[in-house]
């Protein structure tokens, strides 16, 4: 669906179902260079069992046109915006690694917007390597080949993925493909200069999940446990077999901890 | 300096689309020989069903042993994914009915296989379906015969049987411009000599029947994306609007790059059926777990025997684009920097009845309707695969009576030189 925030207009996957009022909202929040179809199975379950949900397109990212935000922050009050322009009130933010640096930032900015956070292959610190974020700037085909080498787990590099026919490691190459330019650069660029993570989850009062890939390279176990233990309350879940991008590489399990999550049985 | 690190083309060929089976530990691909797989529960079913899920349900739609194999051809091409079906036929009719309808328009290589001729030219107008043919070394025809109906340009990476090589990247550039999609037969070359995607195509479609399997045991095909082209634009509505049959799913709104495949098999292989057995997916594994040293000694024999052919008295003339004779043999070096396949094209002197005399007297080779197998095999495409084209549609694909087409095998190189010079020899002694 299109949505318009702060006057411009975006675009938002719904899962194949409208938004209805009486359901309670769930935002998927994508990572860096990314877009909603990273969530094409969480976000159409979701819909399919009992919520509302935006699998919402950063400026400059998928469907959406505009320039890229800049920073963390800046993309944490404009997801707020967002939840106010779908015409509700508050919502559950789930995001994956940038998207989930979001998700954190925007509890801890507009809590009255936030019902509860669950975070993916999150630290509180973004670090990103400088030889990626220079193919980045550059646009040379090095940036999607590293984030699919390094974000992929090692069994998911071999396959055996549970959607028939699926080969995983050129579709989410492809994926990251389509975001270079201007908003993977940027993307990475507010990863890196982000450093207001444990700020942002000592504030936070809400519920919160995070998601630890048992493969990760990206955020290694370290890192999530750190993650977990800023957030007052905040459990942690680890999905086996999978690396950072545990949404593509395991969807099942992935589903069933969020919807376990946002259900209120998490 | 940072560096990528995932499995090269030799390991994806043993591994990729498959790890030890979690329940038995078995190291090879077990064969799901099973029609169907039981649900957890009356969601996890409604899930699975409403492309909520991954998982499978029922082995026409996708089943574990055929989509170890969809995964490995997939990885092999650089595709986002792959659906694997019954034959190479099936999976160019999959295509085709995946994206467009009646009214739809194809612009073809006219040195394509002969089955390929008859459903474009034959049987796909009867359901309101038409084809320009047009030849591939004239780009200029394929930008001509573009209409506003076109919904596809279809190609043969090494054309049958004279073994033009596609120029991709030209053929490539005239079908984006249009706001159209390049689909390549990949079949003789496989993705061990020639990476289409890289080269500009969108799709590919095999036989995994011949090279791929490599072993004459079973028939099958495969259709991969590249996840590449923008379906958006207006042209192929079963992709980009809402479709009735899944509760109004928009396929490249929802499932982005896999857009394709996901309506292929979703629609395709629902309604039209025509899937891949598991015992046969087992069999074409066996075969792509060896498909680079295959291919390496087919082009390596190839290239012995096309040089041998060159220089025999009883040959007019050969067509193979690893010699530097071939009108295509620069384009070959730059697109199939391995080699250029193990498909031979010959004249005999003497024309259709030496011919039929040299098939009758070789003893390695096998006279039947089939390449890409082990084992060297020759047939006559005038009387055989290309019999239902007319005088002048065989003219016009190059397809002469004296053409003979050699499928070299993987026999001792020398006994595949003496089983052609005797036969030779003795034709042109009948």
């Amino acid at each position: 669906m299109d949505l318009t925030v702060d006057g411009k207009g975006v675009f938002a996957g719904t899962g194949g179902r409208p938004l209805e009022k009486d359901r309670p909202l769930v935002v998927l929040l994508h990572g860096a260079g990314m877009d909603h179809t990273v969530w094409v199975l969480q976000a159409r379950f979701l819909s399919h069992h009992g919520f509302s949900v935006l699998a919402i397109d950063t400026p400059g990212h998928g469907r959406s046109k505009g320039s890229p935000l800049a920073t963390i922050e800046a993309m944490a009050d404009w997801v707020a915006a967002a939840i106010v322009a779908s015409g509700f009130e508050r919502a559950a933010l789930v995001g994956h690694s940038m998207g989930a640096a979001v998700a954190l930032t925007a509890a801890a900015r507009a809590p009255e917007k936030v019902e509860r956070i669950a975070l993916l292959g999150a630290s509180l610190t973004m670090h990103v390597h400088p030889g990626l974020l220079a193919s980045a700037r550059d646009g040379t085909t090095l940036a999607p080949d590293l984030m699919t080498s390094w974000g992929l787990g090692r069994s998911a590099q071999i396959g055996g993925h549970p959607t028939p026919g699926l080969w995983l490691t050129e579709a989410a190459r492809r994926l990251i493909q389509k975001g270079v330019g201007p908003g993977l650069a940027a993307d990475l660029q507010a990863c890196t200069d982000w450093k207001g993570g444990e700020e942002a989850a000592s504030k936070v009062r809400c519920q919160a999940l995070v998601f630890a890939g048992a493969e990760d390279r990206m955020v290694p176990a370290k890192a999530t446990k750190e993650m977990a233990a800023a957030i007052a309350g905040a459990g942690i879940v680890t999905i086996p077999g999978s690396g950072h991008m545990m949404m593509l590489e395991a969807p099942d399990a992935t589903v069933d901890a969020l919807h376990g999550f946002l259900s209120g049985k998490g | 300096m940072a560096d990528a690190k995932l499995p090269r083309f030799d390991t994806l060929a043993l591994h990729a689309g498959q790890r030890p089976d979690p329940t038995t530990g078995a190291r090879a691909q077990p064969i799901y020989q099973t029609t169907s797989f039981v649900f957890r529960d009356v969601d996890h079913a409604a899930s699975l069903f409403n492309l909520e899920r991954a998982g499978h349900i029922y082995s026409r739609i996708s089943n574990p042993t055929v989509s170890a194999l969809e995964e490995r051809i997939a990885a092999l091409e650089g595709g986002v994914g792959a659906v694997c079906v019954a034959s190479g036929q099936a999976a160019l009719h999959l295509a085709i009915v995946t994206l467009m309808g009646a009214g739809g328009h194809i612009v073809s290589s006219r040195s394509i296989y002969g089955g390929s001729h008859n459903m474009f030219v034959h049987t796909l107008p009867r359901f309101g379906i038409t084809a320009t043919l047009v030849d591939p070394r004239d780009h200029d025809a394929f930008k001509a015969a573009i209409r506003p109906e076109t919904r596809l340009v279809f190609g043969e990476v090494l054309g049958n049987p004279r073994l033009e090589v596609l120029d991709i990247p030209k053929v490539a550039k005239i079908a984006h411009d249009a706001g159209l999609p390049l689909m390549l037969d990949a079949t003789f070359a496989t993705p061990f000599l020639c990476r289409s995607f890289d080269h500009g195509a969108d799709i590919v479609m095999h036989s995994a029947t011949k090279w791929l399997g490599g072993h004459g045991v079973a028939i099958g095909g495969a259709l991969v994306d590249s996840g590449r082209f923008d379906w958006e634009g207006g042209k192929f509505p079963t992709l980009t609007e809402p479709y009735a049959g899944y509760h109004g799913l928009d396929f490249a709104e929802e499932f982005g790059p896999e857009a394709f495949l996901m309506r292929a098999r979703a629609e395709g292989l629902r309604d039209f059926g025509a899937c891949m057995s598991p015992t046969n997916a087992f069999h074409i594994l066996q075969g792509v777990e060896t498909l680079p040293l295959r291919m390496a000694r087919h082009v390596e024999t190839a290239f012995k025997v096309a040089r041998f052919l060159q220089t025999h008295a009883a040959v007019a003339w050969v067509l193979y684009p690893g010699l530097e004779t071939h009108p295509d043999h620069d384009l070959a070096k730059k697109l199939l920097p391995r080699g250029a396949g193990s498909m031979i094209a010959f004249g005999i002197k003497g024309g259709r009845p030496k011919g039929r005399a040299f098939i009758e007297r070789v003893k390695v080779f096998s006279h039947l309707a089939n390449v890409g197998d082990a084992k060297s095999l020759l047939i006559h495409p005038a009387s055989t695969t290309h019999q239902q084209m007319s005088g002048e549609e065989l003219d016009a694909a190059g397809v002469g009576e004296d053409l003979i087409r050699l499928s070299i095998g993987l026999e001792d190189p020398d006994d595949i030189l003496e089983d052609l010079d005797q036969a030779l020899k003795a034709s042109q002694k009948s």
